[in-house]
């Protein structure tokens, strides 16, 4: 996915909140519900502001729990529903992520993060049982207006929760984008949705995490089936969903550096400027988190002397490149906690130049060996 | 002589779905069920029997949690003349 | 008629052979099955029954939707001929406001335990009532989580005995019971606040117009309305089912009185 360079009247300067609110509406989205908490407040602010006008429905929410309840609540209706917030929020509200995709609800849901120690969090679900959600990081506003999008058309199509995984600088960054629709394709109409036309015919709908099988006789619900069938629908959705991956200079890489989100971009940058001085390092950045894009780590690292991990935590995605790589190369964490006092991600790391001497250290050390 | 009672309406009593729990007894305003005492359904439960007299008021069935009740009002109200007591020497109720 | 263990009996087991019509049949229209594995004496049935009895006589079915907590009661959530969003404990209130908001035209209510919404969920529920929210709130109160086992809730009153104050309800140890009736109809929001009960036929009788009006009162968009029903719990309060309705007047509604807490349309017409 590349960032388009073609000028367009419909381009304007907008902060990534704004953006991100504007695409969601873009996309179709008609009901909000949220609860303020740096950095995803500016989120809940503009949909605010801006839903009224579309006809949809803004909630402010007394409680994280509340908010994903209201927004479970609207998207049981078939109505295009998505909650936020930051990682602690997004703490809060996992019983009822879990249980909205036990109950096969769509959802998109925004962590707004502070740092990128939510990783685990977001990718192997910070609630209970076996349910997996799609994850998205875009690296700057323009790929959050898509990948915004696109978590609409996947949530409608699989009827699965999808997280979009921002962060202080995608939210507070101004960008010159064009918040155009785009058209993914049709996805199946909501007919398991309720808005009350089914009471009283003799089959009446029911959206439920503990299954859809209505009583008819001695058995009540099965949640062994149940939830052997939503294993079933995650797999599919899993097997299906492509991955979605930007690289640049793997096929001859020496070192290939993978990172996510706002760090990609300067990891980005600084492989640009190790590579103007003949330096053979490449990048892979995933932008699917789920489903990992683990074919393109896997063939970057085959070449590779090293694959180097950059991210702004003690080490998550880390686990997820190493099953890529399978010991093909050598794995080197070159992130860490790197944030000033505020704790929201205000990283001293994130400077051409000090990732630039990361990089080369691995490559040194990769050399030597 | 027998006695005649009058009675403006009967029900149909699901007795495999009873429960036993006896709330239609005093639900009952002219007090016309009565639980058995040793016949029980087949899941071991006691279960209600109508006397004579039932006005159709459908108390028992809205006190029911089993919904082991079904209504009806007669058209014209019976005269219910009570049986005479078994041979075996039963008194009437 | 026969004699049965004593007993002039009627024929109870096929309707008459008289002419008669049909009064009420086993179950409401809108249950599907009858049978359910809820203990014996149990009230929340009854409720349900009076429940979705009120939704058909307002004629609203095809516009309903129901909202589940957990509880004993959950077993009608997929066992109504209405349609049902089944919430998890005590979240059942944020759930009937996104569908509410999404679907103004829809008839929403939940249907809650005391556990449910006054333990687990005592923030949303007071949240929806002071936001004024167009949903009907139904908690089935029995003063103890039935489902687990029969344990202690908010609402518990001094001296009950329950699983996990085997001594009764303590206020040094255990607090006070909260009153939910009562603070939900001091919330601006809320526009019609009663409590009912089961425990005879009157009070189902009473109980049913409660729902009626609460129903109303969303549909005529006047504001949050809630109706509290305290039904019996045999099980959970050691007790003979026969001595169940008894006690629920004694114990429970000594303490969470039954009536109409609040009516803002009876307001209006009295001023």
């Amino acid at each position: 996915m590349t960032v388009t360079s073609e000028p367009r009247a419909s381009r304007r300067l907008l902060e990534g909140s704004e953006a991100i609110a504007e695409a969601m509406i873009a996309a179709g989205c008609r009901f909000f519900a949220g609860y303020p908490m740096t950095p995803f407040t500016e989120v809940l602010e503009h949909m605010a502001a801006k839903l009224p006008a579309v006809g949809g429905v803004c909630m402010n929410a007394e409680s994280e729990l509340e908010a994903v309840g209201m927004a479970w609540g609207a998207a049981a209706t078939g109505t295009y529903a998505a909650t936020g917030s930051t990682g602690q929020g997004l703490s809060l509200m996992q019983e009822s992520l879990a249980e909205i995709s036990f109950a096969r609800v769509p959802l998109v849901v925004l962590n707004m993060a502070r740092a990128q120690g939510d990783y685990y969090q977001a990718t192997r679900g910070g609630g209970h049982g076996d349910y997996r959600h799609l994850v998205f990081a875009p690296m700057d506003v323009a790929e959050a207006v898509e990948l915004s999008q696109l978590a609409f058309h996947l949530t409608a199509r699989w009827r699965n929760p999808v997280l979009l995984f921002g962060d202080y600088y995608l939210a507070h960054t101004t960008q010159s984008v064009a918040v155009d629709p785009i058209d993914f394709g049709p996805v199946p109409a909501p007919e398991w949705a309720l808005d009350g036309s089914t009471g009283g015919t003799g089959r009446a709908r029911l959206v439920s995490p503990l299954g859809g099988g209505k009583r008819r006789d001695d058995v009540g619900y099965d949640l062994s089936e149940h939830y052997r069938d939503c294993a079933a629908a995650t797999e599919e959705m899993l097997d299906t969903v492509e991955p979605l991956v930007d690289t640049g200079f793997v096929d001859d890489a020496e070192v290939v550096v993978v990172a996510f989100g706002t760090p990609g971009r300067y990891i980005r940058a600084a492989v640009r400027s190790l590579r103007d001085d003949g330096a053979k390092v490449g990048w892979v950045r995933p932008i699917s988190l789920v489903p990992f894009p683990s074919e393109a780590v896997a063939g970057a690292a085959r070449g590779a002397r090293a694959v180097a991990v950059y991210e702004n935590n003690q080490g998550q995605m880390i686990d997820d490149v190493r099953l890529a790589v399978l010991g093909a190369c050598p794995v080197r964490f070159i992130g860490g906690l790197s944030l000033d006092h505020s704790g929201f991600g205000i990283a001293p790391d994130l400077d051409v130049a000090v990732l630039r001497e990361r990089i080369a250290a691995v490559l040194r050390d990769a050399k030597e060996r | 002589m027998t006695a005649e009672v009058l009675t403006r309406g009967t029900v149909v009593i699901d007795v495999e779905a009873c429960k036993g729990c006896d709330l239609c007894i005093d639900a009952c305003p002219p007090r016309v069920l009565v639980m058995t005492e040793h016949l029980v359904n087949t899941r071991g439960y006691r279960y209600p029997l109508l006397l004579a007299g039932c006005t159709g008021c459908r108390a028992c069935a809205q006190i029911c949690p089993d919904f082991v009740f079904q209504v009806y009002k007669y058209e014209t109200p019976l005269s219910l003349a009570l049986p005479e007591p078994a041979e075996t020497g039963q008194p009437t109720a | 008629m026969e004699h049965i263990e004593g007993h002039a009996v009627v024929d109870t087991s096929a309707p008459p052979v008289e002419p008669a019509r049909l009064v009420e049949d086993f179950t409401p229209a809108l249950i599907d099955v009858g049978e359910h594995g809820l203990c014996p004496g149990c009230g929340e049935p009854i409720a349900m029954r009076s429940a979705v009895e009120a939704i058909a006589e307002l004629e609203v079915i095809q516009r309903t939707i129901a909202v589940f907590g957990i509880g004993c009661y959950t077993a009608f959530s997929n066992n109504l001929d209405v349609e049902v969003m089944q919430a998890l404990h005590g979240r059942a209130p944020s759930l009937a406001t996104g569908a509410k908001r999404a679907k103004p035209d829809t008839v929403v209510f939940t249907v809650q335990g005391d556990g449910d919404m006054v333990n687990e969920g005592l923030q949303e529920v007071l949240h929806a009532a002071a936001r004024g929210e167009r949903i009907t709130c139904i908690m089935l109160n029995n003063g103890v989580f039935g489902e687990t086992g029969g344990h202690m809730t908010s609402t518990t009153v001094l001296g009950q005995r329950t699983k996990n104050t085997l001594d009764g309800r303590d206020a040094e140890a255990h607090g006070f019971p909260i009153l939910l009736s009562n603070l939900v109809a001091q919330l601006e929001g809320a526009a019609y606040v009663a409590r009912g009960a089961v425990n005879n036929a009157g009070n189902v009788a009473r109980t049913k117009k409660m729902l009626l009006r609460a129903f109303e009162s969303q549909v005529a968009g006047e504001g949050f309305s809630f109706v509290e029903i305290l039904t019996m719990c045999p099980t959970g309060w050691f007790v003979d089912t026969q001595e169940a309705p008894g006690y629920l007047s004694e114990h429970l509604g000594s303490v969470h009185g039954v009536g109409v807490l609040k009516d803002r349309a009876a307001e209006r017409v009295a001023s």
